[in-house]
């Protein structure tokens, strides 16, 4: 070999050397970028595995009865095969909506309170708490509304609008909700809040508005799609909320007409009844239809409410 | 010029924690000029400015102590009401932060919150404001549009106007041009020019030109204390202080 050969060799060992590492690290980001692509798809095909499951195993009571009347009947007879699931649909819509009227203005009351006015050694107590408020399992919070929250109703709070309710209400219920989303919404909104700039808030206080007026006119709104969201998230647990709610409604299969009538909301039908009566025809079906409604109404919500967020992005313009 | 200040500091001190970050500041602002804070960034320009329209009240760990008199009152008596005193000011910061409203609503936010309620009131305040900061040609189709639509140097100019619908003596600007370009920046100058024939303004800034090109006198500040004040040129050409030299030589930034 000569000796340019030599160097030609050299040469092109190290240039296919470099190409090696090149291809290799290149190689590596497509595997990475590929692998994040097949578990971001896994988790997709999980919801519609799910919705498929569910949709199959409702088949046989959706042959006996059409969409139409298994949702707008409101007979619950499961022995005679009548699976009318208005009842549930409506103490799920009312548990929510009471938790969420309950909950929204307090959590926005105690967020600003945090963010604006406690004064630091304050503050540094509230939020652990509020976090922690979050930690405590749902079946206490059931218990601690059987305890007080029932008995606060039966003695205290209802008999000044109605002749009798034992206290295990849709009330009861959406109390104990507005308890446990408390602290999803406040540390949300807490977080939306603390990223509005100082100077934005100080604009308003030169123009001589009192802090109140700056926070209801300018922080607010500059807020609102992070509230939206908050309280979206917090809808959707509410949604499904099971052991707490199930603890203090009543459990009773009728359509509530009033805050102090029992519910049945579907997430409870489905865990006190699974595994139980199955000898029933058609029951467990009728169970997994309850399942595939719940599935349906939280995918709807989302969906809407989304839709409903980037309206008002687009409208603030914020 | 000191017979009749408008705004007079009275040994302002103010502390942040136990560090103290404006040092027994004592001076007179006359009335209806240009006066220009310059100093070395973290020198205190901010905090002195903050003080003029009680901004710090709200800040944690922050005490003021001493005077600051406007008009002969002084503002940080107990009994002074908090909102007054920043209707009289207008304040104009380092970017603009337009309300998140529409062009029309951030003029009139002021107005409304202190009692103006009819709408042609309202209108010929927006009007007259938007003209007044030659933004009214440019806006006056979209009036209803959301601010940040605008751009960086329309949204300044919407600010001063914002802040002008409240009638207000003094304009503060805190380095007001900085996020600005170049013809932006020379519009806003030129707007405080025009300006200072209504209203005393104190203005921050750390461009030594823009100092000159629109202030009447300069207040120097250097680690919280206020090192030397003057007329612009006797400032700039002849200072007395060793430190200010250096400054204006551009030894000290
Ligand atoms: N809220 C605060 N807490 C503690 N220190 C502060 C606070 N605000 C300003 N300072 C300090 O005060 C000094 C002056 O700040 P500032 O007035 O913003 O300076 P400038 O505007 O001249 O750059 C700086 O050293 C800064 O760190
Ligand atoms: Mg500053």
């Amino acid at each position: 070999m000569t000796i340019t050969k030599i160097k030609l060799y050299n040469y092109c060992n190290a240039y296919n050397h470099y190409n090696q590492i090149m291809s290799f690290r290149l190689l590596k980001d497509k595997a990475y970028s590929k692998l994040m692509l097949v578990f971001t798809s896994l988790s997709v095909s999980i919801v519609l595995f799910i919705g498929i499951g569910l949709y199959c195993k409702s088949l046989p009571v959706l042959h006996k009865s059409s969409w139409g009347s298994l949702l707008t009947s409101s007979e619950w007879k499961p022995l005679k095969g009548l699976f009318g699931f208005f009842p549930f649909i409506m103490g799920t819509l009312w548990v929510t909506a009471i938790s969420i009227l309950i909950a929204l203005p307090l959590c926005l009351l105690t967020s600003f309170y945090i963010t604006e006015y406690a004064p630091n050694r304050i503050r540094k107590i509230l939020v652990p708490f509020v976090n922690l408020l979050s930690g405590i399992p749902p079946v206490i919070f059931g218990v601690w509304g059987v305890l007080f929250i029932i008995p606060l109703i039966q003695d205290h709070i209802a008999p000044h609008f109605v002749e009798f309710s034992t206290g295990y209400s849709v009330l009861a219920g959406g109390i104990v909700l507005a308890v446990m989303i408390f602290p999803l919404i406040v540390s949300i909104v807490c977080e939306v809040l603390n990223t509005i700039p100082g100077e934005l808030k100080d604009a308003s206080l030169a123009l001589g508005a009192t802090k109140w007026e700056t926070i209801r006119k300018v922080s607010v709104r500059k807020a609102t799609p992070g509230i939206v969201a908050a309280v979206v998230l917090a809808i959707s647990r509410a949604f499904g909320e099971t052991i707490a709610v199930l603890m203090v409604c009543g459990n009773n299969p009728v359509v509530p007409h009033s805050i102090f009538d029992p519910g049945y909301p579907l997430p409870a039908l489905i865990a006190n009844n699974y595994g139980e009566m199955m000898s029933i025809p058609l029951y467990d079906s009728a169970l997994m239809f309850a399942a595939l409604l719940l599935f349906i109404i939280i995918l709807l919500f989302n969906i809407i409410s989304r839709l409903i967020l980037a309206r008002v992005e687009r409208k603030l313009a914020v | 010029m000191t017979n009749n200040p408008h705004i007079s500091i009275q040994h302002l001190n103010v502390f942040a924690g136990d560090q103290r970050i404006l040092k027994d500041i004592s001076i007179n602002i006359p009335n209806k000029k240009v006066i220009s804070i310059i100093g070395p960034s973290g020198c205190g320009k901010t905090t002195l400015l903050k003080c003029f329209n009680r901004l710090l009240d709200d800040t944690p760990d922050i005490k003021v102590t001493g005077k600051v008199l406007v008009d002969g009152e002084n503002i940080y008596d107990p009994k002074a009401e908090v909102t007054h005193i920043r209707k009289k000011m207008g304040l104009l910061s380092q970017r603009p932060y337009p309300l998140p409203m529409s062009i029309y609503d951030n003029v009139a936010y002021g107005p409304r919150i202190h009692g103006t309620r009819k709408k042609v009131d309202l209108d010929k305040i927006v009007e007259t404001q938007l003209k007044a900061t030659g933004l009214w040609n440019e806006v006056k189709d979209r009036l209803n549009a959301p601010a940040t639509r605008l751009s960086i140097g329309q949204q300044q100019r919407l600010c001063l106007a914002r802040g002008l619908a409240v009638e207000p003596e003094i304009i503060l600007g805190d380095e007001s041009t900085s996020a600005l370009d170049p013809v932006s920046t020379s519009i806003i100058e030129d707007l405080f020019i025009k300006l200072k024939e209504q209203y005393t303004i104190v203005l921050v800034t750390h461009i030594l030109r823009q100092a000159r090109r629109v202030s009447d006198y300069i207040i120097f500040v250097y680690m919280g204390k206020i090192i030397e004040f003057g007329p612009t040129e006797e400032l700039l050409l002849n200072p007395q202080e060793e430190l200010t030299k250096e400054y204006v030589k551009g030894f000290i930034s």
